[in-house]
């Protein structure tokens, strides 16, 4: 297969880490938090970018872990990163059950220059989460939303149950107010009385269903575990949608292949 | 730089099967082997697969997948650390050092540079001299078994030293250059280098 990643000029920049206080824990579902941050030196990213957090304990030992942005770059001076706890988690524990209103917390970003969405890159868009995936995708919806893009963007989002969605109501908000927003939820686990979203894993139909419609000029941004991104890259291509249309970001747990 | 800054409450869940000197500093021993890509995993037929070194030599070399078996191989077991924090240590390969498909052509002594093209478009660089002296292979076996396409296969430069992201996957080939020219994530941000030992995550990190 002949394809070109395509390369996004940036304009290099030495990313200094830096103290953000925390002014706002938001709980999203039981198990993921969304963490509203103040930043001395703040500056605009892209969607799609992450922060890199570093934790540092007295004895000089220090974790890192990336997350995702999940704020648009038109909310200044500050970021939101969105936390799914994993059990096994050195620094999401940390975050989940110690970090409060008030506290500080190092980190340095934005970083990454590929997974990104802006404005003027144009569309139509067809982003496709699984669980804690949505978060880069929230921020590019957010940004579509702030930058008052009038590209159609369609959202096909798999998550266990419908407790398990992150975002469940600003989607649903979004979704009615008719900019152009189309939300597709499916529940792979369990599906509440009178569930009208899919109810599985997605598929080829799924994806054909959803996707279809944008045509074969899309923009695909895929995130979540990695035999969600891999089936749904490889369906997209499939379907005729060319390899560099088709950015993708793994994300949360990570996978045991 | 860091030291000052103390993160109230954090303890740390230091591991106590992961000896220090192998973990490099902000990394973490993960058991899993987490997949990374930009794009698709690309799929190319064995038969229309082929390895070249071209650039600066006098005469491009290119092997066929059948051809490409039929060069000496060795066992490699490595630690690997992909700079989004997760190192695997003691992973298991099969693979052609590179000392021996270098051996096969006539380099420029200009030659200083490396970029790995592969499937899919991507590209990474490196010092010719950081993938010599067997430091680096291209790997088509992983733990006994022919490498999987979302790890890279069938084929992926293995360069241990080097963030993973230099261990190019679905690597096609080599080209050998005089001044370096950075390849897809080393535009993007990322580091030039890429030692984890120094934690040259990022444009400009460096730590001496």
């Amino acid at each position: 297969m002949e394809t070109e990643l395509i390369k996004d000029e940036t304009i290099p920049r030495i990313l200094e880490w830096q103290i953000a206080t925390v002014i706002k824990v938001r709980l999203e579902t039981q198990s993921v938090k969304t963490f509203i941050l103040a930043l001395p030196n703040w500056m605009p990213h892209q969607a799609g970018q992450h922060y890199d957090v570093r934790l540092t304990t007295p004895d000089g030992y220090q974790a890192q872990r990336s997350y995702s942005i999940a704020s648009n770059p038109e909310q200044k001076g500050e970021i939101e990163l969105t936390v799914e706890r994993l059990e096994e988690g050195e620094v999401s524990t940390y975050l989940h059950d110690i970090l409060i209103m008030g506290d500080q917390v190092e980190l340095r970003g934005p970083i990454g220059g590929y997974f990104v969405w802006e404005a003027c890159m144009g569309g139509p868009l067809l982003l496709v989460a699984g669980g804690s995936g949505i978060v880069p995708l929230m921020a590019m919806i957010r940004h579509w939303r702030a930058a008052g893009s009038n590209v159609p963007v369609r959202l096909l989002y798999s998550s266990r149950s419908q407790e398990d969605i992150i975002y469940r109501d600003e989607l649903e908000r979004l979704r009615k107010d008719g900019e152009g927003l189309e939300v597709f939820h499916t529940l792979t686990r369990t599906q509440p009385i009178n569930w009208n979203g899919y109810g599985r894993r997605i598929d080829m139909q799924m994806l054909d269903q959803v996707a279809r419609p944008l045509g074969s000029n899309l923009k695909a941004y895929i995130c979540g575990p990695t035999a969600l991104v891999e089936g749904v890259a490889n369906g997209l291509v499939a379907l005729g949608i060319h390899a560099e249309q088709i950015r993708t970001e793994r994300f949360g747990p990570t996978g045991t292949t | 730089m860091s030291g000052t800054f103390l993160s109230r409450g954090f303890l740390g869940k230091r591991r106590q099967d992961a000896p220090p000197d192998r973990v490099p500093p902000g990394q973490y021993v993960t058991r899993d082997f987490p997949v990374l890509s930009a794009g698709p995993t690309p799929r190319t037929p064995l038969e229309r697969w082929n390895f070249e070194i071209n650039g600066l030599v006098r005469q491009p070399v290119c092997w066929s997948w059948a051809e490409f078996q039929l060069l000496p191989s060795q066992h490699y077991t490595v630690d690997i650390h992909c700079v989004t924090k997760w190192s695997k240590l003691d992973t298991q390969w099969e693979g052609v050092s590179l000392d021996t498909l270098l051996a096969s052509v006539d380099a420029d002594p200009n030659a200083h540079y490396v970029i790995a093209f592969c499937d899919g478009g991507y590209s990474t660089n490196m010092p010719l001299k950081e993938i010599l002296d067997g430091k680096a292979f291209i790997g088509y076996r992983y733990n006994g078994a022919p490498l999987a396409p979302e790890h890279g296969g069938p084929a992926r430069l293995v360069v241990p030293a080097l963030y993973f992201w230099k261990s190019a996957k679905w690597v096609r080939g080599l080209t050998l250059i005089e001044k370096d020219n950075p390849g897809f994530w080393e535009s993007l941000g990322y580091n030039n280098h890429g030692d984890p030992w120094k934690e040259e995550r990022y444009y400009g990190d460096r730590t001496d």
